[in-house]
């Protein structure tokens, strides 16, 4: 290896001297003997078998319902570091929202130039019949889960948005519950921001978007795909936490504009949906005429008012990767300020310029689909051969307008226990972030996926991904040690 | 609630209420056939598929009746509607489906269940099947902690709902078979009777105790006969769970302030078992009597199924 990459405890000094500030955590990790670690974390994923926390993996048989590997070893984030994260994550959603709404609505950032029209209009995102269509309240991304990446001791990049429906926050608040009763001398170490008031979060989210003609205590459900989605566990989770009906497509029926849910007391009226259904499968009277998932008639209620749908359909848009390199435009618009949070520096192919680069540094570059996701339709070129290299140069010239480029970055590590003690493996994050339409609320934590193969970037749970808490330290907390 | 979600309570509730006589009664022909000093053959093995449901469909296998053939179909088949796997599998599907109405320990009880049997395939020796049984049957004594540490709300009576209708189903249909086997034709029905064969059925309602303290003066076809049908003291008897579905669809009608035609049919025929005796019984035809039961029962299930909009 050319460079030695940062590590979010030890950073360069290769785990002779940990950073300021995490001294403790270093300590813990040295001396609890690696027996124990293991015995721990083998204890918090039966645990999690037996509850259940489980993934589908596609096109299998039911053996293949698999937990997610969890690591025993959390990340640590300063209350300085959340700070700045978190003020990035409230601009950068706060512009979202407001250029989901302008691009539905009056379209100014297009009129106006910062946004090439063609690049939202005549996109596949781009959902024309909810044009001219405001959501309650005006807000379209309620729930965001925004990707990011680490690269130094302050250099914190988005990697992606994730505004239709982002799902592993069950996950943030299950591995705390683990490290709760596993690692509690942790939590008397150090003093901890809880991150399960994400639920009320939630629940007070939902009732104050709901449609203005809905009662004072509007009545919100979650609506899934069915039990046999890979996320299903998720979608029971939220709705026992946030104490709300989780229903099926088949639950649900429309009536004059009017959503209903099928009670054995007849039927119930609904009034704000958390859907995680994807577009495409809401309405088979809108969008695809074969979806079995969705409840013909939910747009005409939406539409009509009725019912508020969380995310609002069309906010795709700002999730495909061309409409993300323009974010620091789009966030600089709207909130007239610089982004707190980078981007990461995005080549897009569909400028002649930028193929070429592209072209030209294939070996060295990520290229990904604009619409992708999972980790799927990519190539890594430093880790790939030149046969797989050669077959992504022919479909990017077939169409370049689905690519976009971006360097190999040089994600931080996190120590993660691996046969041979705690070792540096390579981390993402995922935060969560609420819009209500007054006020962004990032509940303190998130989702950390570890790449578990040495030296791997790639920390999909599809694709040998583990899970890891997300420790964020109250201020108190510092220790001078 | 919605409708689904009371509909896969119920049937959560039949299931588990399946799978843990399924396991009494492979656990009592177990003990009954290879554990008794004189085995009881291969009638009753038969007669364990005859009350299982299951003879039809076994004799479709084409496998013959041994008591390891018997014992593997009865546990682990994926063919069998009715197996200990296939009652756990639906089981756990349809509470993974409705995990929000259920505490998390009634879903772990039912998962662990589940996780019990998923990989297995085949009984060991006797003694083999016994542990895994009795491990089986302890997980479901756990789902029935968990029940009852439930909230008294609709989830609550619907899972119950569902055991009680299952239990009168399996109580009628255990009496129904056995009778005929253990007592052939032409014979007293008061007289003496085996008490292998009776102790079996005994331990499959787990009743072997209470008969002891019902019955003092001893083991007669027509005191075993009284209590599984008539003693409201025994739990898992027809009187008793009678009166159990009757209860909790007033209870349930408290709830919903809907009362309809399941309650009528279930307060009926509470009265008719009130009404009658042990004698009448077995003058009218003990068989007819049990299979006209099993009829209407179902008929109730297809009551609630309506009443509560299941479908």
């Amino acid at each position: 290896m050319s460079k030695r990459f940062f590590d979010e405890i030890w950073g360069h000094s290769r785990g002779r001297k940990p950073r300021p500030g995490f001294e403790s955590i270093a300590r813990w990790i040295r001396e609890t003997p690696k027996k124990e670690l293991r015995r721990r974390q083998d204890s918090a994923e039966a645990a999690f078998r037996q509850l259940g926390i489980t993934f589908n993996v596609y096109s299998e048989e039911e053996q293949a319902e698999r937990i997610i590997p969890f690591d025993i070893i959390p990340r640590v984030f300063t209350a300085e570091e959340w700070q700045s994260l978190s003020e990035g994550l409230e601009q950068r959603v706060t512009a979202l929202n407001m250029f989901l709404d302008d691009v539905y609505g009056e379209r100014k950032i297009l009129a106006d130039g910062v946004v090439p029209s063609d690049l939202v209009l005549c996109n596949p995102g781009f959902t024309p019949v909810v044009n001219g269509h405001r959501p309650p309240h005006g807000v379209y991304a309620h729930i965001c889960g925004i990707d990011m990446v680490r690269t130094g001791p302050d250099e914190f990049l988005v990697l992606e948005d994730n505004a239709r429906t982002p799902s592993g926050v069950s996950y943030m608040l299950e591995n705390r519950e683990a490290m709760l009763r596993l690692c509690p001398e942790l939590f008397e170490a150090f003093e901890v921001e809880p991150v399960d008031g994400y639920t009320d979060a939630l629940r007070a989210m939902m009732q104050a978007v709901a449609p203005e003609s809905a009662p004072g205590n509007p009545c919100c459900v979650l609506l899934t795909p069915g039990h046999f989605n890979s996320a299903f566990y998720e979608h029971s989770f939220l709705a026992d936490n946030v104490g709300i009906e989780l229903v099926e497509a088949a639950d649900l029926v429309v009536d004059d504009d009017i959503v209903w849910m099928r009670t054995i007391e007849g039927r119930k009226r609904v009034d704000v949906i958390y859907r995680r259904i994807d577009d495409d499968f809401l309405d088979p009277l809108i969008f695809r005429p074969d979806s079995m998932l969705g409840v013909p008639g939910l747009m005409a209620a939406y539409f009509a008012g009725n019912v508020t749908l969380i995310n609002a359909p069309g906010g795709g848009i700002s999730d495909d990767k061309a409409i993300y390199s323009f974010m620091p435009e789009i966030v600089k618009y709207y909130s007239g300020e610089e982004a707190k949070l980078p981007n990461v520096e995005t080549w897009r192919c569909r400028e002649p310029d930028a193929l070429q680069y592209t072209l030209d540094n294939l070996a060295d570059l990520v290229v990904k689909k604009v619409d992708g996701s999972g980790g799927y339709g990519m190539l890594v070129g430093p880790t790939s051969t030149s046969e797989e290299i050669e077959e992504f140069r022919a479909a990017l010239k077939d169409n370049p307008d689905g690519y976009i480029a971006q360097p190999t970055l040089d994600l931080s590590t996190v120590p993660t226990l691996t046969e041979k003690g705690a070792k540096g493996r390579h981390v993402d994050f995922r935060p969560f972030v609420l819009s209500d339409g007054q006020k962004v609320t990032t509940v303190p934590g998130g989702l950390t996926r570890v790449a578990l193969r040495e030296g791997s970037l790639v920390v999909n749970s599809s694709q040998g991904g583990g899970t890891k808490d997300s420790l964020v330290l109250r201020p108190e907390s510092e220790q001078p040690s | 609630m919605l409708a689904r979600t009371a509909s896969y309570l119920y049937w959560i509730g039949r299931y588990m209420e399946r799978a843990e006589f399924t396991a009494r009664l492979i656990e009592a022909t177990v003990r009954l056939d290879a554990l008794s000093a004189r085995p009881a053959g291969e009638g009753a093995w038969s007669s364990a598929l005859a009350v299982a449901a299951a003879s039809h469909d076994f004799e479709q296998t084409g496998e013959t009746i041994t008591p390891s053939n018997v014992a593997n179909y009865l546990t682990f088949s994926e063919d069998n509607p009715n197996s200990l796997r296939n009652c756990l599998y639906n089981a756990r599907m349809n509470a993974r489906a409705v995990r929000t109405a259920l505490t998390r320990e009634g879903w772990e009880s039912i998962n662990r269940a589940w996780l019990n049997i998923d990989g297995r395939s085949a009984v060991g020796s006797a003694q083999g099947t016994i542990n895994l049984l009795e491990a089986l049957i302890a997980e479901n004594r756990g789902f029935e902690g968990a029940l009852h540490r439930m909230l008294r709300q609709e989830s609550f009576y619907f899972l119950m709902l569902g055991e009680s209708i299952e239990r009168t189903d399996n109580t009628a249909r255990l009496i129904d078979v056995k009778y005929h086997i253990i007592l052939p034709e032409g014979e007293e029905v008061g007289g003496l009777v085996d008490r292998d064969q009776w102790g079996t059925i005994l331990q499959t309602v787990s009743a072997n105790t209470a008969f002891r303290w019902l019955y003092r003066d001893g083991l007669s076809a027509r005191n075993v006969l009284e209590m599984l049908i008539l003693r409201r003291e025994l739990p898992r008897s027809i009187a008793a769970t009678v009166d159990d579905t009757v209860e909790l669809l007033a209870d349930l009608g408290r709830l919903t302030g809907f009362q309809g035609e399941a309650d009528r049919m279930a307060r009926l025929r509470q009265r008719r078992i009130a009404a009658t005796n042990i004698r009448e019984i077995i003058g009218g035809g003990l068989h007819e009597y049990l299979e006209a039961f099993i009829e209407e029962n179902r008929l109730l299930s297809q009551a609630i199924t309506k009443q509560f909009r299941f479908d």
